[in-house]
């Protein structure tokens, strides 16, 4: 509950100025309430209806209403569970790989003594760089025509964006470099949280560096790891820019969003598209779900993303 | 000797750490220096550097006219979504009120949202009400999406705020307006400023959106402009041009985290995980 804390300490007595607040708190946070709501409930909402109908923009007249249909066009399709299946492998493979820079990241970051400052500024450019710029300069960099990675790796002629399996590791490889820094700096929180006696204890007890590192410090900082976690895999799941500026989904490395995005914008099949939409609105509820329900983390608990 | 070993390893992991974080960023300002004959070579540093790719970006109106409506459109975002935000945060961490919660978990959902199910429905509306392609169409939508954020990192900050020395001000003479200019602002400034950033951030960055609900240079932010740029390739090569387009926007990105960067890293964590 410390998240909901810090009240304004109330008089008994005070059941008018109690309303006075609770009047006041309802007219600070309406403008916010509303603005949020009104980009976000009204097109769901809207998307809930709209994927009930077999509409396209193209032909507005053939509007008609199909109820489920288009939900059981698109799960029966394989095109769908393949889209699944990459945006899953995609979050699967960044998300660990994060964790494990992002962790050794934060180890330096948090031990370094002279040049703490530098470290810390460089490891936010990526954090702020435009996702589209971080995923252009990687696919020149692994591109035939202007990159240096086939020069440097003696590849000479190699098309990475000709295979399924290269192309996967270019846009990986864009998106860990993209949100390592978040993690590590979620992860450094949590480590700096660590209580300094629990180590000093265990050394005296004579655990080796390796010990100290999986029985000591990652027990104490799971709530950072796992809010860590939960973010970065919602975050992964939703894939979308780095894919469409890399490949455009060529090679099968089409995503969730994408195939949503093609089909609503691309197509202008909206009724369809919805259907898409709302199923990748639900698979994100269902990861969070599972993350809240299996993993018990708590999201009371967690401040910023 | 085990001590300067040590000392050895973490100056190679602080080295590792920097050139990890700045490689691609030299990397495609490498590219942007590089003439023709430089960009097939294979190499990572040009031969001979030129600027002549720059002058080209400033002199399509393509880019300029996208670069405008970024600007614009992010500072717009960023100053209401401030604004409504430290309104909101400041009843939250003041105030108590029914329904508090359920604000800030609704703005935790909303994070969480996959921004693409929504373009559908938002492509289809802002059509029939005449936003599409204009600033506002991409205004509220860059706020509905970073309030929770902003409201996140401002409750946190306002709560630490000693809101007694507020009191104590009145006490000692001041008006509530003075005791509020003069104490309360100065404190709560670097809150609000990082919340701003933060939020710039993300106007700044957005695609989804900007290739979604616009079609033209009247409203296509540079993000957008960049894919659909790269897209076309009746031009001879447009990879050097486009990555001087990339390093353009990407100067105040860094110039940001140059100057802020305690501030962005305190608003990332701001009341994140405790325990």
């Amino acid at each position: 509950m410390a998240w909901f804390g810090a009240t304004v300490p109330g008089s008994s007595r005070a059941s008018d100025r109690e309303q006075r607040e609770r009047r006041l708190g309802w007219k600070l946070t309406a403008p916010a309430f509303a603005t949020m709501l009104l980009v976000t409930a009204y097109p769901i909402a809207k998307a809930l209806w709209l994927s009930l109908f077999s509409y396209r923009l193209t032909d507005p007249a053939g509007r008609e209403f199909v109820g489920l249909r288009n939900y059981a066009v698109v799960l029966s399709d394989s095109l769908w569970w393949r889209d699944v299946a990459t945006t899953l492998l995609i979050t699967v493979v960044t998300v660990a790989v994060e964790l494990g820079t992002g962790m050794a990241f934060a180890m330096v970051m948090h031990r370094i003594g002279r040049g703490r400052r530098l470290v810390r500024t460089a490891i936010l450019v990526p954090y702020g760089i435009v996702t589209v710029v971080s995923a252009l300069s990687w696919r020149y960099a692994f591109a035939r025509d202007t990159g240096f990675v086939n020069g440097w790796l003696g590849l000479v002629d190699f098309a990475w964006f000709s295979h399924f399996w290269s192309s996967l590791i270019a846009i990986c490889m864009a998106e860990i470099w993209k949100t390592t820094p978040f993690m590590s700096i979620l992860l450094l929180t949590g480590l700096v949280q660590v209580p300094a006696e629990l180590h000093e204890a265990a050394q005296v007890d004579g655990a080796t560096r390796w010990q100290l590192f999986w029985r000591v410090t990652l027990p104490n900082m799971k709530g950072a790891f796992m809010v860590a976690v939960l973010f970065r895999t919602l975050d992964a799941y939703r894939i979308f820019d780095s894919v469409f500026v890399m490949t455009s989904g060529a090679q099968y490395t089409e995503t969730v969003s994408f195939l949503a995005y093609r089909q609503t914008i691309g197509r202008t099949a909206i009724g369809i598209g919805s259907a898409v939409s709302m199923l990748l609105f639900l698979s994100v509820v269902l990861i969070a779900a599972l993350f809240v329900k299996v993993f018990g983390v708590d999201l009371s608990r967690v401040g910023a993303p | 000797m085990s001590r300067l070993l040590k000392k050895a390893c973490f100056a190679l992991g602080a080295a590792g750490v920097v050139g990890y974080a700045l490689l691609p960023v030299a990397w495609i300002l490498a590219l942007s220096l590089k003439s023709g004959d430089d960009v097939g070579n294979q190499k990572f540093w040009p031969t001979s550097f030129t600027l002549e790719n720059y002058r080209a970006v400033f002199a399509s109106p393509l880019f300029t006219s996208a670069l405008v409506n970024s600007i614009g459109i992010s500072l717009v975002a960023t100053t209401i979504s401030v604004a409504l935000s430290t309104l909101a945060a400041y009843a939250i961490a003041r105030l108590e009120f029914p329904g508090k919660k359920a604000i800030l978990e609704i703005a935790l959902a909303i994070a969480m949202f996959p921004v693409v199910s929504l373009v559908g429905p938002l492509f289809d509306t802002w059509r029939s009400i005449g936003l599409y392609d204009t600033w506002l169409g991409l205004i509220l939508p860059y706020m509905s999406f970073t309030l929770p954020l902003s409201i996140w990192v401002l409750s946190a900050f306002f709560r630490q705020i000693p809101w007694e020395l507020e009191q104590a001000a009145q006490m000692d003479g001041a008006t509530s307006w003075q005791a509020f200019r003069k104490v309360i602002v100065p404190i709560a400034a670097p809150g609000v400023f990082t919340a701003a950033i933060l939020t710039f951030f993300f106007a700044w960055n957005d695609f989804v959106f900007g290739i979604s609900l616009t079609s033209t240079d009247r409203a296509r932010p540079v993000p957008a402009a960049l894919a659909f740029f790269s897209g076309a390739s009746q031009f001879q090569q447009p990879a050097v041009a486009i990555a001087a387009a990339a390093v353009v926007v990407t100067v105040p990105v860094v110039a940001l985290v140059l100057l802020f960067q305690q501030r962005i890293v305190a608003g990332l964590t701001a009341g994140a995980v405790k325990g």
